[in-house]
């Protein structure tokens, strides 16, 4: 037991002290702009995989919208920020909100589909978010919106991120996540144990979309500018890209998993013409010849409570398979 | 009325391009159960093809066609043997992934070699508007062309499906690929020759948009490909009858609410009949329901 809590306090004091390096480095230039804004990308990334993951990789419901999600939140923080003068604190909380009500009004008639009929429904819905957008001159129309303030910085993606994993860990962990779990396994199965299967992919769906739309509001409060363009179709497929290639249903996995792909396309960023080429050939690669993932279903070991875990069955991702 | 009677004939000649594109997403869904993402590249390809084809070597539009859908045939073969095979075990999750990462390397391949500029189209058939019930509307030889050529080639399919040995070998696996195995079918042999036609289908598809709208550029299979998917879907994913019926229909609609002033809500519109036709009716609107057995 003893073990377990002083685990818990080496990681926490490795993560503040990782915090405070990487604030000195910026602070002191020797992370320069172009750096800093990698590093915000990779957070976003890990925000938008992690959410996503709850969604596909632990509920087992194959979403292809949740850029839509991320859109929602980025022009509600947009507008909060740049034409009311509302505080970030307040736009972040807020856009995760409307995005999570968007999640649970196209997820409660949404989600009684089943498997790739499901995935093509939320892929409908993320173009008509997009295409609403475009149409929609008060929020820049296809121009995008411009002069957002920018008050994301290093802090609040940290902490975001942070936040993120923390709560959707203790969320799976919860009885609410394990009643997800199961639906994930075999829906007639936790229906017929007694699990609400409308009320949890509704809420999985929810949990999910709020913390896309935090994403959403750090992107748009970093970049100053943002177009509906930006949170296509492809978007969508990106972050699921992130979250197959980390392992689906392991959370460290898209955490690595964002940062992988986000260092790869760094690298890739010179040669620009042949640089989707080379991703479509990697992506290709790892799905042949590791379609489970790079980690699989592996998780942070420090999380785990052991004694309950020792003879953890291991699961298979059979709502997706089937 | 005039007005309504043209956006007709345009709807139609847009719906058997969406009817052949979608014919294919839904031979190879029905048959490995794979949203095949890299199905609107093909078309992509084969719309290069024909333009290749008629450019450089002069040739006319029956040996354009012809050409560019013996080449996507054995592209889709190539693609189905390299890229699904190795897949075909692995989660859905997976499989759709690799479609898409297929679907990323023939667009970035593409842009790679003929650069991303939009390439203007040889005119290969001549254009002539026939003014067709005194005068009320204008049907262009071009539109009688790609409505005959469609309906000649969902023809033709229907007759290999229905009536030849290999089509029997489709449906069997289509229904049960294991039962199918059993009985002496060479599932492998099958489902290439699934691709090889679903992907001719989308060859086809392409030169026939390089003739009517005149312009190609290598990204131009993705709008055309999700559209031509949720055509598939709308009818019934599977299912033949479904695919051609989602196609004109959808064709149609997109057609009718681009001229009374929806232009812009276009593509939304689509997605929009998507959703409330999968809520009602899920399986499609063609397509029988199954009862989900525990």
């Amino acid at each position: 037991m003893m073990n377990k809590v002083n685990k818990k306090i080496l990681l926490g004091v490795i993560l503040f002290a990782f915090y405070i390096l990487v604030h000195v480095l910026i602070n002191t230039g020797i992370i320069d702009s172009y750096y800093e804004l990698n590093l915000v990308i990779i957070g976003i990334n890990i925000i938008l995989a992690v959410s996503l993951n709850l969604i596909t990789g632990f509920t087992g419901q194959f979403s292809l919208g949740h850029a839509a999600f991320m859109s929602m939140g980025a022009y509600t923080s947009a507008i909060l920020t740049a034409k009311f003068n509302q505080p970030f604190i307040l736009a972040l909380l807020l856009s995760g909100v409307v995005a999570s009500v968007a999640g649970i009004l196209i997820g409660i008639p949404t989600l009684r589909l089943k498997g790739d009929y499901l995935a093509i429904a939320t892929l409908g819905f993320g173009e008509i978010v997009r295409v609403i957008a475009i149409n929609t001159d008060y929020i820049g129309g296809a121009i995008g919106f411009n002069d957002i303030p920018r008050y994301t910085n290093w802090t609040w993606i940290f902490a975001s991120v942070l936040v993120t994993i923390l709560l959707i860990k203790r969320f799976l962990n919860s009885y609410h996540g394990r009643a997800c779990i199961a639906i994930r396994e075999d829906e007639i199965a936790a229906e017929s144990m007694g699990v609400n299967t409308t009320y949890y992919k509704v809420l999985a769906f929810a949990i999910g979309a709020f913390f896309a739309g935090t994403a959403g509001s750090l992107y748009a409060n970093y970049f100053y500018f943002i177009k509906p363009d930006s949170f296509g179709f492809m978007k969508s497929i990106d972050i699921l890209v992130i979250v197959v290639f980390g392992g689906i249903g392991s959370i460290l996995g898209s955490v690595i998993g964002a940062i992988s792909l986000s260092i790869i396309s760094l690298f890739l960023q010179g040669i620009p013409e042949l640089r989707m080429v080379i991703y479509s050939v990697i992506l290709f690669v790892i799905m042949v010849y590791r379609h489970k993932g790079i980690l699989g279903k592996r998780e942070f070991k420090i999380f785990k409570s052991r004694k309950k875990n020792r003879k953890k069955v291991e699961f298979n991702v059979g709502a997706i398979s089937k | 009325m005039e007005q309504v009677l043209q956006q007709l004939i345009n709807g139609i000649s847009l719906g058997s391009i969406y009817a052949l594109i979608a014919l294919g997403y839904t031979m190879v869904y029905g048959i490995i159960n794979l949203i095949n993402f890299a199905h609107g590249d093909i078309y992509m390809i084969g719309a290069y093809v024909g333009y290749a084809v008629t450019r450089f070597l002069g040739l006319g539009f029956v040996p354009a066609l012809l050409i560019s859908m013996a080449t996507c045939s054995i592209l889709g073969i190539l693609i189905e043997k390299v890229a699904y095979k190795p897949l075909r075990n692995a989660s859905r999750i997976s499989a759709l992934i690799t479609a898409i990462a297929v679907s990323l390397f023939l667009q970035y391949t593409m842009m790679y070699f003929v650069k991303p500029d939009t390439r203007t189209f040889p005119d290969v058939l001549s254009s002539n508007k026939i003014s067709i019930l005194g005068g009320k509307a204008l049907l262009d030889t071009k539109n009688i062309y790609i409505i005959l050529i469609t309906i000649v080639l969902m023809l033709l399919l229907q007759y290999v499906v229905l009536k030849t040995k290999i089509g029997k070998a489709m449906r069997a696996v289509a229904l049960d690929k294991d039962v199918a195995q059993l009985m002496g079918v060479d599932i492998n042999r099958i489902i290439s020759f699934t691709f090889a036609i679903g992907s001719a289908l989308a060859g086809a598809a392409g030169v026939l948009v390089g003739v009517y709208y005149n312009t190609i550029n290598p990204l131009m299979g993705t709008v055309p490909g999700l559209k031509a998917f949720v055509a598939a879907v709308l009818g019934g994913i599977g299912l033949i009858p479904g695919a051609v019926f989602g196609g004109f229909f959808l064709g149609m609609v997109e057609t009718l609410v681009s001229a009374y002033g929806g232009s812009i809500f276009k593509d939304a519109v689509a997605f929009g009949i998507l959703i409330i036709v999968l809520l009602i009716k899920p399986s499609g609107l063609l397509g029988k329901t199954v009862k989900e057995k525990v």
